[in-house]
């Protein structure tokens, strides 16, 4: 679908809070705004955002046409194990794109 | 003064109300459909908290004062919460007052997320309030609002 970016860090301590900052380029086109032919512009959001920890869903959200393009979405986690943290978008077709970060917990 | 009466729903009525009553009328017609088929803010809310009552505190919504492009406004909420097992926040929701659509996105989140804050851009259609509403664990639903003033306004603009 498109490039996403996460940033956060690659190492934490135990029980340490680290914080998750997650961008995609999509147009999140509200549907609202009328294009040089006079006709509105198809409606593409990106619906829902979520992000699984060591296989447990563990933040979520769902976004509305409200949200900026190129959505940014920022929050913490409670480092508890070493592992990968993967990301899914799922826009308004249904197509995903997913991205995935490593952590380890020391 | 004397007025000319017309009759409306077989009552007489003066040329004042007949003016007042045609000026709402016009009104309404000329608003965009989309702003007759939103829910109010408030509304919105309701349908989130399944009309359950909502405290003012324990949540902090930053938004720009003054926001010069409303297609990306910075805002961040947080909420008190000692996020443990058994006390943390499950959601947290923010909502517009003039935007086409009231609702602007719902954070889960859970024990897990260590801290009750999130961070995020949205658009701002014109100048207005922003509500955020966070829901605890037990069930309580607390919130904060802040009201922005919008230069160049969002989602509407005409690209012809």
């Amino acid at each position: 679908m498109a490039r996403a970016l996460i940033n956060m860090p690659k190492t934490a301590k135990r029980g340490e809070i680290v914080e998750v900052r997650a961008m995609i380029a999509h147009p999140m086109e509200t549907g609202y705004r009328i294009g040089p032919n006079g006709s509105n512009i198809p409606r593409d959001i990106i619906r829902r955002f979520a992000c699984s920890y060591d296989g447990e869903e563990v933040f979520w959200a769902d976004l509305h046409p409200a949200v900026s393009a190129n959505p940014f979405i920022a929050f913490t986690l409670v480092a508890s194990t070493s592992g990968v943290i993967e990301f899914t978008w799922t826009d308004d077709a249904g197509r995903t794109q997913t991205a995935s970060a490593t952590i380890t917990v020391g | 003064m004397h007025e000319d009466p017309l009759r409306v729903h077989g009552r007489l009525v003066g040329r004042r109300q007949f003016l007042r009553v045609g000026m709402t009328g016009l009104l309404v017609i000329s608003l965009p459909r989309w702003a007759l088929a939103r829910p109010s803010l408030d509304e919105a809310i309701r349908t989130f908290t399944g009309g359950a009552d909502v405290l003012d505190g324990r949540v902090r919504l930053d938004l720009p004062p003054l926001v010069e492009n409303g297609n990306a406004v910075g805002i961040t909420v947080a909420a008190e919460s000692p996020m443990t097992a058994d006390d943390y926040v499950r959601r947290i929701a923010v909502f517009n007052q003039k935007n086409p659509e009231a609702n602007v996105a719902v954070f889960h989140l859970g024990p897990r997320s260590g801290r009750a804050a999130v961070s995020t851009r949205i658009r701002l259609a014109t100048s207005q309030v922003v509500v955020a509403v966070a829901e605890m664990s037990d069930g309580s639903f607390w919130s904060s609002r802040a009201s922005a003033i919008v230069t160049l306004a969002a989602c509407i603009e005409d690209l012809s």
